[in-house]
């Protein structure tokens, strides 16, 4: 953004200069300044405390997991893991979550740009692979509901069927808040506030690929391979 | 990214969790996603090769797995949600080594005592046999 203001090999002097010439033209966001502007800080507050729900969460999925890992063995005589995962549909359903955590980080750089283009595409294209990636999941639950798999065959399913399907449930709200920011920004436009909460958005599914990379790894292929 | 290199007075200021520094053209933070999304896949690649895998004693898999994840969780948090170790962003880190915290001596702890319960305790078989 400053790069079109600033001369080439301007001085620490000269940058300051037309940091104060490129409050005028462009909103006051974007700006590493000693006192930022109140919108700034107040951009800063509000992600920070969203940043710390969401280690909370964290806590809480580290509890869920802490309960499978604990119970991951006791399957009173029906099929462990490695009866039950199909590791193809993993595979895509990581790709699906991967893919998507990539469009959802463009349409964050398409809010600061305030490119309504970029960010529509790329905000749709992160609904798709994530819709997608709850429908296998859907898939394989009933799938193992069906052969009689369900949560209440053994204390590892119970566990199994809690851990993946929180970690639904946080895409499925994910899906809706998605939708919910592309609305307000067609409603309301590149108010203050809505980077705000897109910015958090961000956050949110970000967090949920992390989650998701210990649950492929630590759940799916460990039960394979055990 | 140089433009604030020389301003020691603007890296006082807090960086919000998940933002960059605003310097690096857009060319530069696209690419910084493209580089995350390849590591993040490579190392996805890598752990479903691995879990499948013959070639290795099998024992240390689930070891493998588990530091194959904890690399792609460093890469997540580097290149997507953009945690520097830079003074901008010590209250961000520090809230997430304090959830990490938290994490290891729950799941840890958790196992660990578990473990030690079902050592400890009589078999089910000779337990039911005493009831009656």
């Amino acid at each position: 953004m400053n790069t079109a203001t600033a001369p080439a090999g301007a001085s620490p002097r000269g940058d300051a200069h037309s940091h104060a010439a490129g409050l005028s033209e462009h909103p006051p966001r974007g700006h590493a300044h000693a006192q930022p502007s109140h919108e700034e800080s107040k951009r800063i507050v509000v992600a920070y405390g969203f940043w710390l729900f969401l280690i909370s969460d964290i806590v809480l999925f580290s509890a869920f997991f802490a309960t499978y890992a604990v119970l991951s063995g006791n399957t009173a005589g029906g099929p462990a893991g490695r009866d039950l995962f199909d590791l193809r549909m993993v595979a895509i359903e990581t790709a699906c979550l991967l893919t998507s955590s990539l469009f959802c980080g463009l349409a964050g750089i398409g809010a600061q740009l305030r490119s309504s283009r970029l960010f529509h595409a790329a905000m749709a294209l992160t609904f798709v692979l994530g819709a997608a990636f709850l429908a296998i999941e859907l898939h394989e639950f009933a799938g193992m509901v069906a052969q009689g798999a369900g949560p209440t065959r053994s204390a590892f399913l119970s566990a199994f069927f809690a851990l993946i399907g929180c970690h639904g449930l946080h895409v499925f709200a994910g899906l809706l808040w998605l939708l919910t920011m592309m609305a307000q920004v067609l409603a309301k436009g590149w108010r203050a506030d809505i980077q705000r909460r897109v910015l958090c958005f961000n956050l949110f599914w970000h967090t949920l690929d992390i989650i998701w990379v210990g649950l492929f790894s630590l759940v799916y292929l460990v039960g394979v391979s055990a | 990214m140089t433009d604030t290199a020389f301003h020691p007075e603007a890296e006082q200021g807090d960086l919000a969790p998940g933002d960059e520094h605003k310097s690096g053209d857009i060319g530069q933070r696209v690419l910084g996603y493209v580089v995350g999304f390849v590591l993040a896949s490579a190392l996805t690649v890598a752990s479903f090769v691995l879990a499948r895998s013959t070639l290795v004693w099998t024992p240390s898999i689930p070891v493998a797995l588990s530091v194959l994840a904890v690399a792609q969780i460093g890469v997540h948090i580097v290149f997507f949600l953009h945690m520097t170790s830079g003074p901008d962003n010590v209250n961000n880190l520090m809230a997430l080594a304090f959830g990490l915290l938290i994490v290891l001596l729950l799941v840890l702890g958790s196992i660990w005592i578990m473990d030690h319960l079902n050592h400890n305790m009589m078999p089910m078989e000779q337990l039911i046999r005493m009831q009656r």
